[in-house]
Parts: structure tokens; sequence; C-alpha cells
């Protein structure tokens, strides 16, 4: 298998006044070359604590263990210092909110140069002529011009491919998506979606894509990961998953989502997720979970094996199917 | 996915035109706050003129005619009068504003290079270094800056480069705490974390993003610190730390003539007038300054 990136026992923890309080808590992942994960969830579910643990963006205080290893490499050993080497150059982020992703003090073209220049010994006109390349490459119209405006001067969408082309300056072989989407209306959603696709084609990178949005994980994921209260509920083939949800919280997702032929109130999934600072003993769903049972407020299920590429962590896999 | 041409088409690129750079916005903001304007005019005339003293000064500024002594306003080759010594007040006053502007000047950019850098780096890297640095300019706030400023250039001698050094040293604390607080609000932002992810050095995001978002706060809050620079400096020159006779300089000018007061007031008032007048322009420009700045934040 060659798998790029191999997350196992991932758990982060933050440092708060009432202490150590994880925020991701075992997580294990792995992304082959050229293929898209997307992890899904709600807010508040570690999905973005677990992007940026892969880069140690974390903020200060931060507790990571666990073993997160890109190309056979463990990342979490690195200093500041060699991380810095694969930050953006191996490893690169695009981020959601593309206004606030740029300086406003400079212009976007200088600033897509910058991250080219920190890994890369080259000359001003050099970089310059990458920018190019990179904003032509994502889409931008009229590149020369639009390397010198500064960030707010751009509509949403142009400022979402500048952010992609910043992430590709250095051709990375592993880009990371934060909600790429969410701040962008649904025409140019698709037109960014379309463009993930594209830049994956020609790169062969891989992409980890997190978002909340199922639609989007429909369009892009070959492997999806469901993610509840800090831990992975199901994981597996996108068309597995998707197809036969089997965590109830998956269930659940699906049915929420609004449908073209749907008539009526949308689902919801009554309840909160629990808080990280109070997290329960067992399964973390149980108390939203129509199916739960008294095992399942006093253990939390592992995930295990439905068939060869789908996993899923739940007590009470036999007693639905039974049902079903 | 929009077409190529529909993306290259003119008419559609034409919402996002070129605005007017920074500078030129503030500006036309500046330019339109009337009373700012003028007082910028003001200043520019003291501050031009005490600047090319050597070439428009009537006079030598220690050439004095015993028989000329207090001579009133509007006297015949003194406009300004002269003073005890027969002194030319206006030579006098071109030439003792270059020490009281440099006194006024100076400690600000002094203790904005310094307080600046202090401040960036205890709020950057926050944590130890951030309580050991702000903590020990804390100890600065518990003496009254005034008095803190006398027993500095009590403790350093007589001399204008030591009443420099002794503002300098007061108005450092203030400065890295604008700064540091300044750093705490940029540092969050997620452009700062887009330069980390894409493997910027922290010395990078700081010379590169982090001083240029914090410096229109940092320079705003100097431009304040400008004027109490130039009064505090006159006053600690009147209280004779400053330069010493016969050199003249604003705060000393006043407290030579401050025995003549009942024989010719309005003479005795000149040097006062000018630190009075440079310091409320100052203020004026900074406040026109801050509100133009303002817009663009």
């Amino acid at each position: 298998m060659s798998e790029v990136l191999q997350i196992k026992d991932l758990v982060t923890k933050f440092s708060t006044k009432k202490g150590m309080v994880p925020a991701v808590r075992g997580v294990n992942l792995s992304v082959e070359r050229g293929k898209t994960l997307v992890i899904i969830g709600e807010s508040g579910s570690g999905k973005s604590v677990t992007l940026r643990s892969i880069l140690g963006l974390s903020p200060q205080g931060t507790e990571i263990t666990g073993s997160i290893k890109f190309q056979g490499d463990e990342l979490l050993v690195k200093n500041e210092k060699q991380i810095q080497k694969i930050r953006g150059n191996k490893i690169a982020m695009v981020f959601q909110n593309s206004l606030s992703a740029f300086d406003p003090l400079y212009r976007v073209g200088k600033q897509v140069e910058e991250t080219i220049k920190a890994h890369r010994k080259i000359s001003r006109k050099e970089a310059k002529s990458i920018v190019i390349d990179l904003f032509r490459e994502v889409g931008i119209p009229s590149p020369e011009e639009r390397r010198r405006v500064y960030p707010h001067e751009m509509s949403g969408g142009m400022r979402q491919r500048a952010v992609i082309a910043m992430a590709l300056a250095c051709n990375p072989d592993i880009l990371l998506a934060d909600e790429p989407t969410t701040a962008l209306d649904v025409t140019i959603q698709a037109q960014i979606l379309n463009l993930f696709k594209k830049i994956q084609k020609e790169h062969g990178m891989s992409i980890i894509l997190v978002t909340h949005d199922i639609g989007v994980a429909i369009e892009m994921a070959d492997q999806i990961a469901v993610m509840y209260a800090g831990k992975i509920v199901e994981y597996g083939e996108a068309r597995q998953v998707l197809s036969e949800p089997s965590h109830p919280y998956t269930q659940a997702l699906m049915a929420s989502t609004p449908q073209k032929e749907m008539s009526g109130k949308i689902v919801t999934i009554p309840g909160q997720p629990p808080l990280i600072t109070n997290m329960p003993e067992g399964c973390a769903f149980s108390d939203r979970c129509p199916y739960a049972e008294s095992a399942c407020t006093k253990a939390s299920p592992e995930l295990d094996l439905l068939t060869e590429q789908h996993r899923v962590a739940c007590f009470m896999q036999d007693k639905m199917s039974k049902e079903a | 996915m929009l077409n190529e041409s529909e993306l290259t088409n003119p008419s559609l690129l034409s919402n996002e035109i070129k605005e007017d750079s920074l500078l030129k916005k503030v500006w036309l903001e500046f330019y339109k706050n009337r009373i700012a304007f003028i007082a910028l005019i003001v200043l520019g005339i003291v501050v031009l003129s005490c600047l090319l003293a050597p070439l428009i000064a009537p006079f030598g500024p220690l050439d004095g005619e015993i028989t000329d002594r207090l001579l009133p306003l509007g006297s015949t080759g003194h406009i300004l009068g002269t003073d005890e010594q027969g002194r030319d007040m206006l030579t006098r006053v071109l030439y003792g504003g270059r020490l009281s502007l440099y006194a006024g000047f100076l400690p600000v950019v002094i203790s904005i290079v310094i307080g600046g850098a202090l401040g960036v780096i205890a709020g950057y890297f926050g944590r130890i270094l951030n309580t050991i640095i702000m903590r020990t300019l804390d100890i600065f706030y518990s003496f009254p800056a005034i008095l803190l400023a006398i027993g500095i250039s009590a403790a350093l001698g007589q001399g204008i480069n030591n009443i420099v050094i002794s503002i300098s040293i007061i108005f450092i604390p203030p400065v890295a705490r604008v700064a540091e607080s300044a750093v705490k609000g940029v540092r969050e932002e997620e452009f700062i974390e887009a330069a980390k992810s894409s493997g910027a050095q922290s010395i990078s995001i700081i010379r590169y993003h982090v001083i240029k978002n914090i410096f229109a706060k940092v320079f705003v809050y100097g431009t304040t610190q400008i004027s109490i620079s130039l009064v505090l400096a006159s006053g600690l020159s009147f209280l004779g730390l400053g330069v010493s006779p016969p050199t003249p300089e604003w705060g000393i000018m006043l407290n030579n003539l401050k025995g003549q007061i009942f024989i010719n007031p309005l003479v005795t008032i000149i040097p006062g007038l000018f630190i009075f007048i440079t310091a409320l322009t100052i203020n004026l420009v900074a406040d026109g300054l801050r509100d133009a700045l303002e817009i663009n934040s």
C-alpha cells in the first residue's frame, strides 16, 4: 500500500484552566498517494484539531501523543526547525476563510512569493514567474495583474483560488484543506472542488479534506472518516460508508441532510454533543442514540471491521442489522 | 465552471479595479480634517524655521548688546524684543527650538525602537518571556514618570543628551505595552497561522507580518508622546538639567527670563508660547493622523 500519511492513536490535549482536555481521543487514519480522505463531522468534533496536529500548528501548551508518520518519517518527534521544512513544502494547508488567510497589508502575489522563497533559494524574478504560472493553473484570469492586488480587492472565489495557489507553491505531497468551500456560495463551491480534483490528478497529491457538508464528501471522497467527539466512529471506502452508513451518528447525519425530493421539515439529531471537558465514560453518542443500551454507557466502543474496507465503532451493530 | 472567455472578459473584472494606495487614502482623509491640516502647516513652519535658523535668524544666538537689554515686542530690529542680556529673542527662539525639538522627537524614536522590540518579543513568544519583560517594565509604572525622569537626568548629569536618555527610559514601558497588546491581537490572525503552515520561521513572520500590522498603532501612540516629550524636556531644562547657558533652549530661556516677568511680561512668555504652540499642533496633527489611519483599519 502506498500510504503517504499514517496517523496512529493520535491524542491531542489542550491545556485549559480545568487541566488538560482531550479534543482528539485516539484517532487512526491513513491516506494513500493520490487519494482523497474526507473527515466529516459537526463543529467541535475534533476534525480541524486533527488536521492542525499533523502540521504541529496547535496552540502553545498542547500535548500531542501517538504517531503521525509522513512517508515513514515520524513527524511528532521533529523539532520546530525540521517541521518548518515540511510545512508548505511537503504538506500544505488550505484555509477556510480566504480573507483572513492573507495579510491585508501585502499584495496577494507577494505573499505567495514569500511561501516559495521560504523553501527555495530563488530570485524575486523567478518567484514572480512561478506565481504567475500558479495563478494560471488555479484559474485566476489575467494573473499578471491579479498578482498585484490586495486581498480585499479580490472576490471570495478568486481569493480561495489564490489560497490554493499558495498551498500549491512548493508542489506538496499532501494538501490539508480545512473546510475550503464553507465560506463560498454554492456555484463557486463546485468550481473550487473541481479545481481540487484537477490539481490532484495533475500533481498526484493526496488530499485530506475536512468538512461538515455531506455533499462535499460525496463529491470528493475516496475514503471517509466520520468524527464525533474526538473519535472516529466510522471509517472506510467512501462508496460503502455513504451507501450503507452503519453508525447511528452517520445515519442521523445523512438523514439530516436536505434532499431534493424532501418534503416537510429537516430531520435533526436531538441533544448536544458532549463537552470535551465532561466526556461520558461510554460511547460519546450514547445519550443521543436511538439504539443505545446500558452497555453503551459503560464502555467506549472501538473501530471494528464490518467489511475489509469499512470499520465502525458501535456495540449495537448486530441489533441494528437484525432490525433492518 | 465559467469558461475561459467569460473569465477574461474585462467587463467582469471591472468591479475589482485597483484602489488608491494606503498612503494616499490616509493623506486624503487627513486633508479633510481642517484643524489637523492647519496645525500641520503651523507645525511645519515652526519646525522648518528652527531647522533653518542659521540661514534666517537676523543675529547670532549669543550676540548681545548690553544697551539693548529687555526691549519690548516690536522694537526696530528686534521684532520679538530682547532678553536680559540684550540678545535678539527671535534668533534665540529659533536656535533654541532646534534643541527643544531634538529633545521632543528623539526620545520618541528611541522608545518606539526599543519599547516596540520588547513588546513584539513579549507579545509574540508569550509565556515566560512575556512575564519577564512585561513585569520588569511594570516596575517603572510604580514611579511617577516625571519624578523618574528628573531622577535619571540628575543621576546622569547636566546635558541635553542625558535628558533624551531619561525621557526615552520612561517612555519605553508604555510603548512596549501598546506594542505587546497589538501583537497579541495580530498573533491570533489566521494569516499568521497560514504563514506558519507554509513553513515560515518565527523571525520572518515577525519581520514580515507582525511589525507591519502593529506599526499604525505604535506609530499613532508615538506621535501623541512627542508633545509630552517636548514639554518634559523643556521642564527638565527649565530646572537646569539640560543645556547650560548661554546655549539657547526654550526651557532654559524661560528660566533665565523669569526674573523679568514684571518688567517685560510679553517677551518673557515667548519661549513658553512656542512650547505651547508646538505641543498643541503636534497633538492636533497626531489626532488627525489617528483618525485618518482608523479609516483603514
